[in-house]
């Protein structure tokens, strides 16, 4: 069962949305004992930084997340995959889960439409289990005006171009996976992106 | 690099897709679920539905339709028309949309901009606007569907949305809307010259060419068009295929 942490940030329904449409088992949950039972974890987050931060405090889920993904798969979706990382700049400079090392960033948006809003092309740099069997021209949808640059390159799986590399998919290459962009509203890759996911060990 | 988005609108009225030409003499029929997974199917980047039920009893049908759109279709939804407070912004969000469309109830209330992207997010407030050509060879923005001239200076009111913290602006010609002649480029010029978030056409598609038009010479992020889909005049493949051989980045 894969738990979708529901801290009440974000649009967690299409997330649901997706693994129930692939069959795959899967609970909406802030309950600290659901989180340490499943098998797999699903970071969500739309929103801001520091108050999706503050809203995973609250409710103690920092520690179990820290704790539990160094046992099983987590994977965090857009703010989500933010959060992994060391520290933001997001409004304010506000600590993360620090399970990469980098930085959150604005986009810089020297003659850049901001947010990036759209679909782009992955461009992959280091093979990873969850970007397995994608089409040769694999577009993913971003919607997001901030960016997490990692400190080591190995962390990062895959980039689109956009006024220069913006990360799209990183990891620590143990458990920890970080979307950029919504698998969940990315079409067919998207959802093949979901399925790896599941049907990792 | 961003590929430009070809979206598809349903023009939904009681849970019925309609189309209307020129707003006036509305067409019939089809079940918007189904219209919604056929444009998924055929490549669709993103798919709106516009609500243009009269009463509000029947408001809960359009949620019902975005929910079991949302059961199946893996794109972005955007969701318009009706939306007239926060409350009806978060009830349309929990629905399962991406994002909603405000028109005529952001212009007589600016705030609803500004409260919508406070609360959700600028990603999921896009403004819709509509707009046509006065004499003087500038646009005026109307509301109601294109019945009312609020005599608003269409590119201050475009700065203006940017401001209150739109993520993007769906920008509908009057003049253009319903003829099939094409989209509005210089309304369109002038707009996406004057703010910096995403720009959608919307009103003119009439031929394949439209598409690739559009792109070539405006830099607008995405083309919409509801009655060229509907009526299966081209479907979004044959626009994606033709704006591919004119070297025109879309999603495959």
């Amino acid at each position: 069962m894969i738990a979708i942490i529901d801290y009440g940030a974000g649009n967690i329904f299409s997330v649901r949305n997706a693994l129930n449409y692939l069959g795959i088992e899967n609970q909406l949950t802030e309950d600290i004992s659901v989180i340490e039972k499943a098998d797999k974890l699903i970071l969500p987050g739309v929103g801001a930084f520091p108050s999706a931060m503050r809203m995973l405090g609250k409710k103690n889920l920092i520690p179990v997340i820290q704790e539990q993904a160094k046992k099983k798969p987590l994977l965090g979706i857009c703010l989500g995959m933010q959060m992994l990382m060391t520290k933001s700049y997001e409004f304010e400079p506000c600590d993360g889960l620090n399970f990469i090392s980098g930085t959150v960033e604005k986009i810089p948006a020297e003659n850049l439409i901001i947010p990036h809003m759209g679909w782009n092309k992955l461009e992959i740099q280091h093979e990873c289990a969850l970007l397995a069997n994608l089409p040769e021209e694999a577009y993913v949808y971003f919607v997001h005006s901030y960016m997490a640059n990692c400190t080591e390159e190995k962390n990062l799986s895959a980039w689109v171009e956009y006024g220069g590399k913006v990360p799209a998919f990183v990891t620590d290459g143990k458990y920890v996976f970080g979307a950029q962009f919504h698998p969940e509203k990315s079409g067919s890759v998207g959802l093949q992106i979901l399925r790896n996911f599941a049907e990792l060990n | 690099m961003l590929a430009k988005r070809i979206i598809p609108c349903l023009d939904v009225r009681d849970g019925k897709v309609v189309k209307g030409v020129n707003f006036e003499g509305i067409r019939e029929v089809g079940d918007p679920v189904e219209c919604a997974e056929e444009y998924n199917r055929q490549g669709a980047d993103e798919i709106v539905f516009y609500d243009i039920t009269a009463s509000y009893e029947k408001r809960g049908v359009m949620l019902d339709v975005v929910r079991e759109t949302a059961k199946k279709v893996f794109v972005p939804l955007t969701v318009g028309g009706g939306i007239k407070t926060v409350d009806d912004i978060r009830e349309t969000l929990r629905a399962g949309a991406d994002k909603v469309s405000v028109n005529s109830q952001a212009v007589q209330n600016p705030e609803l901009i500004r409260q919508g992207a406070d609360i959700f997010g600028s990603q999921c407030i896009c403004v819709g606007i509509d707009a046509k050509k006065t004499s003087s060879g500038d646009w005026t923005v109307f509301i109601n569907g294109g019945r009312v001239d609020m005599q608003i200076n269409l590119l201050d009111w475009v700065k203006e949305v940017e401001q209150l913290g739109a993520g993007e602006i769906c920008l509908n010609s009057i003049d253009t809307d319903g003829v099939k002649q094409g989209f509005d480029l210089p309304m369109l010029k002038a707009v996406v010259n004057a703010v910096n978030i995403p720009v959608i056409a919307s009103g003119g598609a009439g031929k394949l060419s439209d598409f690739a038009e559009v792109f070539t010479e405006t830099n607008c992020s995405a083309a919409l068009a509801a009655s060229l889909f509907h009526f299966k005049e081209l479907t979004v493949q044959e626009v994606k295929t033709d704006c591919r051989k004119k070297k025109i980045i879309v999603r495959t």
